[in-house]
């Protein structure tokens, strides 16, 4: 078992190495290929009316001259033991985990993330809740009940809910409840206040995020679910359940529904953990300012470590839920050893 | 009268099905696989209506020029008579639907709307289908690459699946998208744009058919008929190419089916984010991300919205249609 887990964080951790590289690779090797200079790179981060000479000044300072391999080996440095910055105004200490200073607002990155992430753990949080509940809950219940009006309904609805773009939703949601056509009894979009500050406030501002959010993914997971509960509740351990007598309450419970339960935890693992590393979609629907905007935002601001950042911290999310996938499968499922 | 026993030597070992029907000669052949599926297939009315969507779709894509000029304006053409200029929203109720413009015209500009939610069909369809394509290719290659000779090949090979699989792929897809300057690559313009899409869309979404045909081709492999084919003296290519591959077929298609629809939402994503295809070429994703900055006029996502809802839903009502009746075991 701790052999294991050590051997999965070692692997967790060269992932995020082979992460790391490629977004490197992606910011510098593609301009490159498709004919920057870095003087050209480095005049984005100078303003418009920069001069040769300034922006050649600034590709000296942002180390752009320098062979790529050195700029990430400074990078992954500043990350394990910390680094020092000079931009200009005096020598700036930048303490471990450092994911540098942006280019643009020349503040450090990794604040900046964590100032972000409550947003999008929020969000993320409570439409989690929201789908799994619903998503497995009408899955077991349209399994149970295969063929009936309730079952061809839930599923023409998941059918809906899967194939709906969910900035379609979001405008459409927000327009019906929010912005007064006809009801205006939700948070409007771009609003958020903090969980310490006020909870019923959170709550409020999040309500339609939320739902929004979750009905998305219960729609798959309600497919997914009756799909597996069919297929379990088919099994011969099933028939000798209720054969020794077992309360059905128990049989679905217990048995059936324990045994669908694998895929369904793995595309959890993968999902929540692509959604806590940036819900880009969702919050730019809905103007939240987490993780997903900012990735969007230093995108598009080409701020090369504000990037590097998110995307780090995002893959770090996936990995360490794919991780907890792992471990938990060994709960749910006694016949699962780990070595 | 044909008592049972009268019946023609051939049919002897025929379905009793075809003995029902008769002495026809024709009724009694057997049916190839493919001839089954695609009759089960058939009797599937909600699959049916799929593909009916579809190729309805593909028709408007086609001939959008035609359909335009019959039926509506130019997409690009400015109208802005049609536009209030103080509240930059169109004059006339419903944002200006009328026979003239069937879905009404956008704000600010009074462009048709109609026009361009059938020039964005072409857009949205041509990179579902090649970066379908794309996927489809490097994962049924790599797929079966490293389940049928296994050993160190399959190990680089799913570790580099495994890696695909962790990346934050929109947030990688964005940030290749944003990145890539407006000439390069000797391509400029929309024809830039598309490319790059295909590209990124059909490049990060092969891992997943990837280890679906590498999980199938590994178990192909074992099977009986692989060894005697191996046994007559066939080498690993002829294996792969006759005994292997035309058993993924089925998967393959089922996969390619299901993964269009999600390649259209992709797309429709990243138009959204501003780093798909750039205005005033329309797109779907691109008329909602206006729609987004414009709350007056609720009109202006509708169509657009229901044009990607419906095209993804005839996709995955063909697709599930398509998996009943190629794989009868998984009766839902």
């Amino acid at each position: 078992m701790v052999t294991y887990i050590i051997r999965r964080l070692i692997g967790a951790v060269v992932m995020l190495g082979i992460v790391s590289m490629v977004t490197f690779a992606i910011f510098f090797l593609v301009p490159q290929l498709a004919g920057a200079t870095p003087e050209g790179m480095a005049s984005r981060y100078v303003g418009r009316t920069a001069t040769g000479e300034i922006a050649k000044l600034a590709a000296e300072r942002l180390g752009f001259n320098d062979p790529l391999v050195v700029q990430y080996g400074r990078y992954v440095k500043g990350i394990v033991v910390g680094a020092e910055y000079d931009y200009g105004a005096g020598v700036e200490y930048c303490p471990p985990p450092c994911l540098g200073y942006s280019f643009i607002t020349q503040q450090p990155v990794f604040p900046d993330l964590m100032n972000r992430l409550p947003v999008t753990l929020s969000l993320a949080l409570g439409a989690a809740v929201l789908w799994v509940g619903l998503g497995v809950g009408i899955g077991v219940l349209s399994a149970l009940r295969r063929g009936s009006v309730f079952d061809r309904t839930a599923m023409i609805i998941a059918l809906a809910g899967v194939s709906l773009p969910i900035f379609f939703t979001a405008l459409i949601a927000l327009q019906i409840f929010s912005y007064g056509n006809p009801f205006s009894f939700a948070a409007q979009g771009g609003t958020y206040t903090t969980i310490q500050d006020s909870l019923p406030l959170w709550a409020y501002a999040l309500l339609l995020p939320w739902v929004t959010l979750a009905f998305q993914f219960a729609a798959g997971y309600a497919r997914l679910t009756r799909a597996g509960m069919l297929e379990t509740m088919n099994e011969d351990y099933i028939r000798t359940a209720r054969a020794k007598g077992l309360k059905e309450r128990r049989v679905v419970v217990k048995h059936g529904l324990r045994g669908a339960l694998t895929p369904i935890i793995t595309i959890f693992g993968l999902d929540f953990g692509l959604l806590i590393g940036g819900a880009v979609l969702t919050e730019s629907a809905f103007s939240l300012n987490g993780l997903g905007k900012y990735a969007i935002q230093a995108i598009t601001d080409q701020d090369l470590p504000k990037v590097m950042g998110v995307t780090l911290l995002a893959a770090l999310f996936v990995v360490v839920a794919n991780l907890i996938v792992d471990l938990l499968y060994a709960v749910v499922d006694p016949r699962v050893r780990l070595s | 009268m044909t008592a049972p026993l009268d019946v023609p030597e051939s049919a002897k070992e025929a379905v009793p099905e075809a003995v029902v029907t008769g002495v026809d000669r024709k009724a009694i052949q057997g049916r190839s696989l493919g001839q089954i599926a695609w009759l089960r297939l058939k009797r599937d009315k909600v699959a049916m209506v799929g593909a009916g969507v579809i190729l309805f779709l593909i028709l408007i894509a086609v001939f959008a020029p035609l359909i335009v000029k019959w039926f509506g304006h130019p997409p690009l053409e400015f109208h802005r008579d049609m536009i209030d200029q103080e509240t930059q929203v169109p004059k006339d109720r419903f944002g200006g639907i009328s026979w003239d413009y069937l879905f009404g015209v956008d704000p600010q500009w009074g462009r048709d709307i109609f026009s361009r939610v059938v020039y964005g069909a072409r857009i949205s369809l041509l990179i579902a289908f090649l970066a379908t394509l794309l996927s489809v290719g490097i994962g049924t290659i790599l797929g079966v690459t490293a389940g049928f000779f296994g050993g160190w090949v399959d190990t680089v090979i799913s570790r580099l699946m495994d890696v695909f699989l962790a990346f934050p792929l929109l947030v990688f897809a964005i940030a290749l998208a944003g990145v890539v300057p407006d000439t390069a690559f000797g391509l400029s313009g929309d024809a830039l744009r598309v490319s790059l899409l295909i590209f990124i869309i059909g490049f990060f979404n092969w891992p997943y058919i990837g280890r679906i045909v590498r999980g199938q081709t590994l178990s192909l492999r074992e099977r009986e008929f692989v060894d005697a084919a191996r046994s007559l003296g066939a080498r690993g290519p002829y294996i792969i190419f006759r005994e292997v591959l035309p058993n993924l077929v089925a998967p393959i298609l089922i996969y390619s089916t299901l993964l269009i629809p999600s390649n259209i939402l992709f797309e429709a994503a990243l138009s959204f984010l501003g780093v798909g295809v750039r205005p005033p070429t329309p797109t779907w994703g691109g008329m909602l991300s206006d729609a987004a900055r414009i709350y007056t006029v609720p009109h202006y996502a509708i169509f657009p919205g229901l044009a990607i809802f419906l095209t993804v839903l005839a996709f995955n009502l063909f697709g599930d249609g398509l998996r009943d009746a190629l794989d009868p075991r998984g009766n839902r």
